[in-house]
């Protein structure tokens, strides 16, 4: 007998999002996008340092999930982290300034880009391991349960993390006792310089949780829309005590893995064309424009407003001062 | 004013490059994310990328040029609008600054804090006591904390509908229930995650592993999740947890289910590591791990859980962590030990005093913070000490135990200090040799009268 993929149902129902909302992607996706290459461009001076892996041609992914949760779920991701923060509403300017190792860093410049945490947006981190931030999104997850507050974890990992064998330890819980989890992988085609062929048995990874019983579901990730229906599917699903959910963002990171990567593993062309033909920031701009939502002006002043935030926080990032030598011995323990 | 372009930083450990190729020429518009040229760093030939949108105004390094170092200007780039009279005195003073505001750093290592190395007030028990045994003390130790505290839940294989692999849990699902009582799947890596998840969301997860051996499928999470967070948060978030479970030499069961991990644990900041000996210890420091803010790793030892003893009935009763107990008082000479080993340090000292020898035995209890103060203080009495563990030599706690005695009381040491270890090879299963693998009371006995200078 062959195995039936089981899909879940998908509602198409075309999404009616408001032209406030279809904005607030916009800005929110511009916002992450400036960041990043301003980021890129401080790394450059050597403002930044070690691993900074920028998220930049995935933006739709994080802030279409955003829109489809509320202010008590709670969201974990791996080192590729910036933008899940911005979208979480962190402030630039503490994140700008972890990522220059300053005081006024989320961790105080203890953590550096892959390590942030705000407990206030429920943002919990920033993990280094790859795949180690799904149990730890179960452990979420389970929490949201134990508490019966109603909350969703989204746990986000990479087309390489998915075949670490803990994301199926906890795919198997997460199952067993219907937790609140919604698994967005990223599938940005390249684990490091591994492309999804060269890695996974299996390429369809949106059907990783078959065996556990798992509804899973491809979403274009390059359209932040088609983002926010999956997520809307996915966490009512979550909501609704029916356990967990996988959803397989088809997307593209346009910057190499991190910064020191001479990404040879795939062609100038592939880059361009996904440039060109899928970005996530324009898809979206055309529509906004053929709608009649935004024109030129609107568009200027968002990209105005941006540049300002981005500006802002990378000047924060260059005078918050480094932290104070004493804080070496800080945070190790909390007092019992 | 035009913008200057400076030579990037392409990887972490640039510091200068060759200038490859100009992708752009003076004259073309450029965009921001565009290719303009092409860097040859210490690894690998990359492209760099405009950061702004404008007019490529003025190469100032060639195609070909080499060492250039990181952050010197290497082109100007016109704003939208600007006229190109603006090339000229665009290199006149403003180079960006890029020096962080240092902090007064010390650029070598910066010593702990000197504060605080003395340990934790222990209130002296007056109260009742019952006669049970190791086991039973640590399941009363998680039923009066999960009476007390929601938010503490134990998790693992076996611990509930089965009652325990060592019965230790004994009882709580029927208590409980299976909310707070949780079997899990054989699965320790994930598992162990998932406790360190609900931790970070403020749950107070015990975590059983059936043994320690079978933590090491999750000593990941044990150091990079739990023990490292609050610190790379900067405080944000920390992890309360304990992991629990027997710990050590168990009886004929081979190399891989017979191994101690005091020393693997003790080497992380971020990590409290207990260690009790008697059923009073293995109440009170469960409770006080239980509460304690901070991940805790608890080892037990299998072939104590059926041992009896004396242990206080009073709920509220914890033994603070970091605190060591001096279990029987001598003048001679200090014997350390903890968990099981303590009871082999007791029957040297029976046999010690037999011949005149009168040994200090300390129960370390807590192995990470270790009880300096009380060590300290005992050896300026005895002025030796002879150090007791199952564990391995290599790098053990007794290597530890050493290093701070010649840092902290080397004037009073009379003799070298002594130490006892597990045989430095993989747990044999044959009786004989598994014998000799683990120290025994005649071969504490022996290093005693060694740093006695006794025959
Ligand atoms: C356990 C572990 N193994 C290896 C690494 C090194 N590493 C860091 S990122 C990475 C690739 C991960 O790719 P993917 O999951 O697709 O995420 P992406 O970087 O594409 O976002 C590797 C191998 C690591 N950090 N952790
Ligand atoms: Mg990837």
């Amino acid at each position: 007998m062959a195995i039936r993929p089981r899909r879940a149902k998908v509602d198409v129902a075309s999404p009616s999002a408001s032209p406030e909302a279809l904005l607030g992607h916009y800005r929110d996706m511009l916002l992450i996008r400036r960041f990043e290459e301003k980021a890129g461009q401080l790394y450059g001076m050597g403002l930044i340092a070690g691993f900074c892996h920028l998220y930049i041609g995935q933006e739709a992914v994080v802030v279409g999930m955003q829109a489809a949760i509320g202010g008590g779920d709670s969201v974990i991701t791996s080192y590729r982290d910036h933008g899940h923060m911005l979208a979480c509403g962190m402030d630039p300017k503490g994140v700008m300034a972890e990522l220059t190792g300053r005081a006024g860093g989320y961790s105080k410049g203890k953590g550096g880009s892959m390590h942030m945490f705000s407990r206030e947006k429920n943002f919990y981190g920033g993990h280094g391991i790859v795949g180690a931030q799904v149990p730890l999104g179960t452990g979420l997850a389970f929490a949201h349960k134990y508490r019966k507050d109603g909350g969703v974890c989204l746990a986000y990992l990479g087309d390489g993390a998915v075949n670490q064998g803990q994301v199926y330890e906890s795919f198997n819980m997460a199952a067993l006792w219907k937790l609140p989890l919604i698994v967005i992988v990223e599938n940005n085609k390249y684990g490091m310089g591994t492309s999804v062929e060269r890695a996974s048995a299996s390429t369809e990874l949106y059907r990783r949780g078959e065996a556990y019983g798992i509804p899973g579901r491809p979403v274009d990730g390059m359209d932040v829309l088609a983002v926010k229906a999956a997520g809307d599917e996915a966490v009512a699903h979550a909501r609704s005590g029916k356990g967990p959910f996988v959803l397989e963002m088809k997307t593209y990171r346009y910057r190499g893995h991190s910064m020191s990567d001479p990404a040879k593993y795939r062609s100038k062309e592939e880059v361009s064309r996904m440039r060109s033909e899928h970005d996530p920031i324009d898809q979206l701009r055309r529509k906004l424009e053929t709608e009649g939502i935004a024109d030129e002006a609107r568009f200027k002043d968002i990209d105005r407003e941006v540049k300002a935030i981005v500006t802002e926080a990378a000047e924060f990032a260059q005078t918050s001062p480094e932290p104070d030598p004493a804080e070496l011995w800080t945070d190790i323990l909390l007092p019992a | 004013m035009p913008i200057q372009v400076l030579m990037p930083a392409l990887s972490p450990t640039m510091t200068e490059g060759k200038l490859a190729k100009w992708l752009k020429s003076e004259g073309d518009k450029v965009s921001s994310g565009d290719a303009i040229a092409e860097i040859e760093t210490d690894k690998a030939t990359m492209e760099m990328e405009a950061a702004e949108d404008g007019l490529l105004g003025r190469i100032l390094v060639p195609a070909g040029a080499e060492n250039i170092a990181v952050n010197t200007p290497i082109a100007l780039l016109l704003g939208e609008g600007e006229a190109s009279t603006a090339l000229d005195g665009a290199m006149e003073g403003h180079i960006p600054s890029t020096a962080p505001v240092r902090a007064e750093a010390p650029t070598s290592l910066m010593p702990a804090p000197k504060a605080a190395p003395t340990a934790p007030e222990e209130r002296e028990h007056a109260g009742a006591t019952r006669r049970m045994t190791v086991r039973e003390a640590l399941r009363d130790a998680m039923a009066e904390e999960m009476r007390r505290d929601p938010a503490v839940f134990l998790m693992g294989e076996e611990v509930g509908q089965y009652q325990g692999a060592y019965k230790v849990s004994q009882g709580l699902l029927d208590e409980f229930g299976p909310e707070r009582i949780i079997d899990t799947p054989i699965t320790e890596s994930g598992f162990a995650g998932l406790g360190v998840g609900a931790s970070f969301a403020g749950l107070k997860p015990i975590v059983e592993f059936m043994t320690f051996n079978f933590s090491m499928q999750a000593i990941d999470h044990v150091i990079n999740s739990a023990a490292k967070t609050l610190y790379m948060g900067g405080g944000q978030l920390g992890s309360p947890i304990v992991f629990r479970g027997p710990n050590g030499a168990a009886a004929r069961v081979g190399a891989q289910h017979s191994q101690c991990f005091a020393s693997w644990y003790a080497h992380v900041p971020g990590l409290k590591v207990v260690a009790p000996y008697s059923g009073a210890d293995a109440k009170g420091l469960l409770k006080a791990a239980i509460r304690d803010p901070n991940p805790v790793v608890f080892l037990e030892h299998e072939l104590l859980y059926g041992q009896s003893f004396d242990v206080p009935e009073d709920p509220e009763w914890v033994v603070p962590l970091g605190k060591a107990k001096i279990e029987r008082a001598g003048r001679d000479v200090t014997i350390c030990a903890f968990s099981r080993m303590v009871h082999v340090a007791l029957e040297a000292a029976e046999s010690l005093a037999r011949e005149g020898i009168e040994a200090e035995v300390i129960n370390l209890r807590t192995i990470r913070p270790l009880d300096v103060e009380t060590l300290v203080a005992s050896v300026k009495r005895t002025n030796r000490v002879v150090t007791v563990e199952e564990g391995w030599p290599v790098a053990g706690i007794g290597s530890e135990i050493a290093a701070l005695m010649m840092e902290h009381a080397f004037d009073w040491l009379d003799a070298p200090v002594g130490r006892v270890a597990g045989a430095d090879v993989p747990m044999p299963y044959a009786a004989n040799l598994e014998r000799l693998a683990l120290p025994q009371p005649d071969t504490v006995v022996a290093a005693c009268k060694a740093v006695c200078y006794r025959k």
